[in-house]
């Protein structure tokens, strides 16, 4: 891996032996990275004394595995990528093409056609039980991390401010919901706007002290209030619970005509003369949650053609700029701060409701890490991007836990869920990687005289906050 | 070319008194006055480090002056002591625009949308705060397409109007520099401040400056305030000039008066006076023609 | 009043541990302008490190000394997570280097997810108790002071003094201020800015090693989870003490540290995470650039 400079002699020789060289040296590095970790493995014995054994097989392997790769990738697969980024050079053609495809311009109906679709299709592959894991596992949960991510975007997507503490809103929605619905009985239909306001409050209170801040100081009191809340919610037993949180929390209702409880007189199940199943609740979830999904989304995309949400990405832009003329930047901030926040409520009580059960255990910093991921990884401001991104890497990871034909192939001790956040973890790295930008980079402009040109990702900033 | 008058009277928008701004053991400003007339054009001059910029940042609100009073009259009489507002408010509720020496264009954000951007505050009241115009109600439909159209014009005026839908971070320097101007003027100024707005042109740039400048000031009635390097631009388009040297004023008058004042002579070249003083003579005017 | 004084010295300690592991986030964030989440988890990987080097030691050499014993866990987890850091920088934080400035930050965060997990998979989830090495104690009237809090402290300023004289009195710390200060122009007067900033990451886990060593000397403890509320302390304290400063950074551990220990010991232990937060959350409201941070200018 040393910093040679770029070969530009077609001398395959030369290039063998570097291959080799920085092969050797991946090797040897790879060696002293896994020694101690891979090589040797510490457990406790029956006395409950630590002790340790040797892994040697296994060092070897990725010790081997490392030089091997690194012998490929400077000896064949850097070489290959070049000359054919060379050969398009040449050829003149340009990296991105212009014209969009019936497919690409209709992406979003297309989309949400096939995600109304989704559950029956879900049933009709599998019935009505098998559906369950499809309607709850991978569309509830991806849709979640959607609305999510949606709800962060206008807060570092847009607005440019970095929050590294977003899931306190998330808690604050689901706790809303959890204590209100248990104290006061209140529904779901009612509990839902409210808990989005309550968070928007609080994204109000907490935004207002710090939002001076610029940068990264904005980044870690975000963390700082995340994990405050969250330590709050562990402590306070007598109204949270503590650690064990809150559970039996009541159901959504199709809006009190219709309940999900299996002991009601208005049951859906009995309702419609259907077998007990607790798929229909999650089938019912489902369209609530793509309803949050598309009512996201439409707020997102009509306040970029308003001036607030056009005041949002020239903050992103340009504070100083902004200032100058005549745009009142605490208040877009604070704005930008509670609507993302709202929708983290939003989510939040939706989550509780699904669930059934709250504990702090599900706002860890990890959450607002994987949702700021999302963000980025979607590429800043692109609601689509954002989507494909959660597609990716909440379904990939959770297409995991479904991977039990692995342990026929790795042996019986293999569970692939350990593995989960490892990937995802690389899969965060890799992508940033070849993607910096996200899979979207490009934003739409909100207003054009003559054509609607995406504004190529080269020129929009991330912001300072 | 009037004479600059040093009586404060309806005529005059901008009047500076006083002001001074200390930086830590730096003076940067030492007891600063003067006036702005309005529809005027005034340019600011003086060496590097003069305190130019600072001035202008007193008077836009980024700098809050150490002493010293700044007042604006409007138009309608009304008048605001600039030191005592915000930076936003200063262009919100004063009028006063400006632009920077190192341009700050919402470079990610096309042409049309940052001079939309510029009408913000119009727009949010036309908008109900948002919340009208996101629930469809209200005079935000035709007040968005009102602004849009203000846009088109100002990007007609500013020859940018084939550029309109591409990023601004793509325009040629004289074109951001062009746009930056059309963007303040988008903010409905009275008082328009740029800083260095020729810097870094090319002399056909320069020339579409000065007929834009020339264009603001005649059409719209809005008084400008500049800084300035360049002499060709100074002489030819300011109605009064105020020279600057180590943050005291050290000249006030026509650009005439300004240009054979001795004091500015040697501030510009440092020596005798009359030593360069038909040096300097020849070149103000080889390049006033 | 000796229970104050006791509290004290613990917080101490704490702050040497908190204040090692600060000047790597500062270090970094000064040099290159990235917050390295990653760098917690490099203090876990330390702590493992000298976990493991700690079991070998005792299989093989019984009777080993104490003190060499510790010095051999320290040297050897200094190498370790040296070269871990090293190849971290080189394949996820070099090749984004001047792009866009989120890209890093989420490179980061996953390698720190990458990191913690990693170590879960190969070393399992559960908590290493190891015996402790050291077990001194001396009395003074009702305050007790370990033997092994003596070593923390003065390995911390050891080390503090030598990391000073690095950067403030070597040519290659000239070449890293200088890299702080503008990447490009370094680099035109000859200053390899590569290898500094690769020198810089080795220094910034050499030291968040000897942190972990010393977390796991205290504490008799090490789990795959240790990277993330240390390391959030720990960055805290960089931010507190004004990021991209040295003595900022110690300044901050030793802050957080004390808050910590005074907090459990007068109010609660359950809240002492709370107060931290709440304080630098306060500070940065008043001094939004930390304790000894530099103002930051509004450049107009």
């Amino acid at each position: 891996m040393a910093n040679s400079p770029v070969t530009t002699s077609e001398d395959s020789s030369g290039l063998m032996a570097k291959a080799i060289k920085e092969g050797l040296f991946a090797g040897l590095l790879a060696f002293g990275m896994f020694l101690l970790y891979v090589g040797i493995e510490t457990y406790q014995n029956i006395d409950n004394k630590l002790v340790w054994r040797t892994r040697w097989g296994l060092l070897a392997i990725f010790v081997i595995a490392s030089a091997l790769g690194r012998f490929l990738v400077v000896g064949f697969i850097k070489p290959h990528i070049d000359r054919r980024k060379l050969a398009k050079a040449k050829a003149g053609i340009p990296e991105i093409s212009s014209e969009k495809g019936f497919f690409h311009t209709h992406f979003l109906k297309i989309a949400l056609v096939a995600l109304v679709l989704y559950p029956p299709l879900a049933i009709m592959l599998s019935g009505v039980q098998g559906s369950l894991k499809f309607v709850d596992n991978f569309g509830i949960q991806i849709l979640i991390y959607v609305m999510l991510a949606w709800g962060l975007n206008v807060v570092v997507g847009l607005a440019g401010l970095l929050d590294l503490g977003y899931v306190a809103f998330y808690a604050v929605g689901a706790y809303s919901y959890a204590l209100l619905s248990d104290q006061f009985g209140l529904s779901f239909w009612i509990l839902l706007p409210l808990a989005g306001i309550l968070a928007a409050f609080w994204g109000i209170i907490l935004g207002f002290p710090v939002l001076r801040l610029r940068g990264d100081y904005l980044a870690i009191v975000t963390l700082a209030f995340g994990e405050i809340i969250r330590l709050v919610l562990m402590n306070w037993t007598e109204v949270t619970g503590g650690t064990a949180g809150i559970s039996g929390i009541a159901k959504a209702s199709v809006f009190g005509i219709y309940s999900f409880d299996v002991g009601a007189p208005n049951n859906f199940a009995k309702a419609f003369g259907l077998p007990m199943s607790s798929a229909y609740y999650k089938i019912f979830l489902f369209y609530v949650i793509l309803g949050l999904c598309m009512l996201t989304a439409y707020v997102t995309m009509k306040l970029r053609r308003m001036p607030i949400g056009r005041a949002w990405e020239a903050l992103r832009e340009d504070e100083i700029a902004c200032r100058s003329l005549g745009i009142d930047t605490v208040k877009t901030k604070l704005t930008a701060f509670a609507i993302g926040a709202m929708f983290g409520g939003f989510a939040g009580s939706f989550f509780a409701a699904r669930q059934g059960f709250v504990s702090p255990e599900s706002f860890v910093f990890l959450e607002s890490a994987v949702i700021l991921a999302v963000v980025v990884l979607g590429g800043m401001g692109s609601l689509t991007g954002i989507a494909v991104a959660a597609i990716v890497m909440v379904g990939g990871t959770e297409l995991l836990r479904e991977m039990e034909f692995l342990k026929h192939v790795f042996g019986d001790d293999f569970t692939p869920e350990l593995y989960r956040m490892l990937i995802f973890g690389l899969a965060m790295v890799v992508v940033m990687l070849f993607k910096p930008r996200g899979f979207v980079g490009s934003r739409e402009p909100t207003a054009f005289l003559k054509e609607r040109k995406a504004v190529s990702g080269s020129f929009t900033k991330e912001g300072h906050g | 070319m009037t004479s600059g008058t040093q009586t404060m009277n309806k005529n005059t928008i901008l009047n500076v008194e006083h002001l001074s701004m200390r930086f830590g053991g730096l003076m940067a400003i030492n007891d600063l006055s003067f006036q702005v007339k309005r529809g005027d054009i005034t340019a600011l001059i003086g060496p590097n480090g003069a305190g130019k910029t600072t001035v202008f940042n007193c008077i836009t609100g980024f700098y809050k002056p150490t002493m010293g009073m700044i007042t604006l009259t409007q138009r309608g009489g009304g008048q605001y002591l600039l030191e005592r507002l915000s930076d936003f408010e200063i262009t919100k509720q004063a009028k006063v625009a400006r632009t920077f020496q190192n341009i700050r264009l919402f470079g990610g954000l096309t042409v049309l949308e940052n001079l939309l951007v510029a009408q913000h505050n119009k727009l949010m009241k036309a908008s109900g705060y948002t919340v009208m115009g996101l629930l469809g109600l209200g005079s935000y439909k035709r007040e968005a397409e009102a602004a849009i159209e203000t846009a088109r014009q100002w990007l007609e005026r500013a020859d940018l109007i084939d550029r309109a839908d591409d990023p601004a971070g793509d325009l040629s320097y004289g074109a951001q520099r062009r746009l930056e101007i059309a963007r303040a003027m988008c903010t409905g100024p009275e008082l328009l401040c740029l800083d260095e707005p020729a810097a870094g042109l090319n002399p056909k740039e320069s020339l579409a400056l000065n007929v834009l400048l020339n264009g603001i000031r005649d059409e719209t009635g809005t008084s400008i305030l500049l800084i300035e390097h360049d002499m060709s631009v100074v002489m030819e388009i300011s109605d009064h000039v105020v020279v600057l040297e180590y943050g005291q004023k050290i000249s006030d008058g026509t650009p005439d008066h300004v240009k054979n004042d001795p004091k500015v002579i040697a501030a510009y070249l440092g020596v005798e006076d009359d030593e360069v003083e038909e040096v300097i003579h020849e070149e103000l005017d080889g390049s006033a023609h | 009043m000796e229970y104050f004084i006791q509290q004290l010295l613990n917080g101490l300690t704490l702050g040497s541990i908190y204040g090692l592991v600060a000047i790597g986030y500062t270090m970094v964030y000064g040099i290159i302008g990235m917050i390295n989440f990653a760098h917690g988890d490099i203090f876990m990987l330390g702590g493992f490190a000298a976990l493991i080097v700690f079991l070998i030691l005792t299989t093989f050499l019984a009777g080993i000394p104490v003190a060499l014993a510790l010095l051999v866990m320290l040297i050897v987890a200094m190498l370790v997570t040296s070269l871990w850091n090293w190849t971290i920088e080189r394949v996820a934080y070099r090749p984004l280097r001047g792009s866009f400035r989120l890209a890093p930050l989420i490179t980061a965060i996953g390698m720190s997810i990458v990191l913690s997990n990693f170590i879960q998979v190969t070393q399992g989830p559960r908590n290493k108790p190891i015996p402790p090495l050291v077990n001194d104690v001396y009395h003074f009237g009702d305050v007790t002071i370990s033997l092994k809090q003596i070593l923390i402290v003065l390995v911390t300023s050891v080390l503090l003094f030598v990391f000073w004289y690095i950067v403030n009195k070597t040519p290659l710390g000239r070449a890293q201020r200088a890299t702080e200060q503008d990447r490009k122009m370094a680099a035109l007067l000859g200053v390899d800015v590569d290898r500094t900033i690769s020198i810089t990451f080795i220094m910034g886990a050499a030291l968040a090693a000897v942190a972990g060593s010393m977390y796991l000397m205290y504490y008799g403890v090490a789990s795959f989870a240790d990277g993330f509320i240390p390391g959030v302390k720990a960055f805290t304290a960089a931010v507190l003490g004004g990021i991209g400063s040295l003595p900022g950074a110690v300044l901050g551990g030793l802050l957080i540290g004390l808050i910590e220990s005074l907090w459990s010991a007068y109010f609660s232990i359950a809240y002492k995470d709370v107060a931290t937060f709440a304080i630098l959350a306060f500070v940065l409201i008043f001094k939004p650039t930390g304790i000894l941070g530099r103002p930051e200018v509004e450049k107009v």
